[in-house]
């Protein structure tokens, strides 16, 4: 059962490429051998979480479901008929390796510049702002990677609460709760916001309330490591700089 | 011009620039040769050294401008303490990755690579500076085509665009860089840089002859 329409206008601006080659590394497979049963499979899994937390999904997610249903059954169906097939007609499966391979090529030229700008980092000119992140390559969580951590977290969920007594809670309330746990620390672990055994809806609730401090700048989403621990830090507003402890200056001569 | 007085203009072009001067822009300012303005730069760029200054002659994007040197970050945030920018999403970076390697290039093009749209993303870094439109296309609809900036080349510390590594050699990386994960489990400091920085003042030879920026394959 879906929720209210919370509008939570999340702005995605990954696709279902990168949703691909996220499940394609964290199951750590090899691009031009993607088990496609599997792939198929988390993908939908992903697609349908999405919609339940009623985020925009382009139709670009949905063309890529379709896509991948199509080489599944491609693949089930008997070697001589896809073979007569597969003679004139574009191999879907090969398109489609081809393309994650392409756009890989340019994720690592993405890191390649992110390491880049990294080493010039102090390298100030006149009227040029520093960039705000001084942690050293800790990654920002996508939200591939908030939303691989909730699935965890609904495992865990408790029972559906009765109709009689469900109460709408209003987004507000979670975002209060969540900044509420930030006042006495500088950062929580991802699990804590979700406190044990809540009703699924609350826990949905409780998610859209994080995306939502996340597309407002209140709070940061951070991971030391590909698919490690999520960290939720708080962006204090009148000093952005300073979300970690202030850096004392080490090399100071 | 006597010599120390020709090095104090330099000096001061370099300072009052918000942007890096080419060694012909300079040359032509100040009436002289590529060559003299370039040993006069190598000779300010050692005087900085000998007394240890906290700025530098920096060389990027085919020209020079004073740049501070390592190691003041603290201060310099503490300066601009409300006023630090955002640093660049994944999928703008990606975006961003795609225009620097296949410039000039439209947005159609881009999409097909993404597989998603890159509207958004491309009018922030618009925004920011680190793409331009450079025309159009002759091709139906007359779409735009853009590339990247001087302020591009700058903040990622390029001398000029043939600088980045090919897609292929990059891959090639990431892919020993996967297979070390492997044998070896223990987690390394992604900071070790792969390719060298290119901070210092380059080579006669190099800088003299200024190429145009190559385009995308």
């Amino acid at each position: 059962m879906t929720p209210q329409a919370y509008d939570v206008k999340l702005e995605i601006f990954e696709g279902p490429l990168d949703l691909l080659l996220y499940l394609i590394k964290k199951e750590d497979m090899d691009i031009k051998e993607i088990r496609i049963s599997e792939i198929t499979q988390e993908y939908l899994t992903y697609i349908g979480l999405m919609k339940e937390l009623n985020l925009e999904l382009a139709g670009e997610f949905l063309v890529m479901a379709s896509t991948l249903l199509q080489i599944k059954a491609r693949m089930l169906l008997p070697q001589d008929s896809v073979s007569v097939e597969s003679e004139e007609g574009p191999d879907p499966q090969a398109d489609l390796v081809a393309k994650l391979l392409e756009y890989q090529k340019f994720k690592d030229a993405a890191s390649f510049l992110a390491q880049r700008e990294h080493q010039s980092r102090e390298l100030f000119y006149r009227n040029i702002l520093p960039t705000f992140s001084e942690e050293d390559f800790t990654l920002d969580s996508t939200l591939f990677d908030l939303l691989d951590a909730f699935k965890d977290v609904l495992k865990n969920a408790g029972e559906e609460v009765k109709e009689l007594l469900y109460e709408e809670i209003p987004l507000e309330h979670k975002v209060r709760e969540i900044l509420d746990l930030l006042e006495k620390q500088d950062c929580i672990q991802f699990s804590q916001i979700f406190f044990v055994a809540k009703p699924r809806r609350e826990l949905i609730i409780t998610f859209l309330a994080l995306l939502e401090l996340i597309r407002m700048k209140q709070v940061v989403a951070k991971q030391s490591e590909a698919f490690g621990e999520i960290r939720i830090y708080r962006l204090k507003e009148s000093e952005p700089a300073s979300i970690l402890s202030e850096e004392k200056p080490e090399n100071h001569n | 011009m006597d010599q120390e007085k020709l090095k104090s203009v330099l000096e001061c072009l370099l300072f009052v620039t918000n942007r890096p001067l080419s060694l012909s822009e300079l040359a032509d300012i100040v009436g002289e040769t590529q060559e003299n303005v370039q040993a006069l730069l190598r000779e300010i760029s050692l005087e900085l050294e000998n007394r240890k200054s906290a700025l530098q002659v920096a060389s990027v994007a085919e020209g020079f401008q004073f740049a501070t040197k390592e190691g003041y970050g603290y201060w310099v945030k503490k300066l601009f303490r409300d006023q630090t920018t955002i640093r660049l999403s994944p999928s703008a970076l990606e975006t961003l990755s795609i225009v620097a390697y296949k410039q000039p290039i439209t947005r159609a093009e881009i999409e097909e690579i993404r597989g998603v749209e890159v509207i958004g993303v491309l009018e922030t870094l618009i925004e920011r500076k680190l793409v331009k439109v450079a025309g159009r296309k002759e091709a139906v609809g007359r779409p735009l085509l853009y590339s990247t900036t001087q302020h591009f080349l700058r903040q990622f510390n390029l001398w000029k665009i043939s600088d980045l590594p090919s897609l292929e050699d990059l891959a090639r990386e990431a892919e020993r860089k996967k297979a070390a994960e492997g044998v070896v489990k223990a987690s390394e400091p992604v900071s070790e840089p792969v390719f060298e920085s290119q901070a210092e003042i380059q080579d006669p030879q190099d800088s003299v002859s200024s190429e145009p920026p190559v385009k995308g394959e």
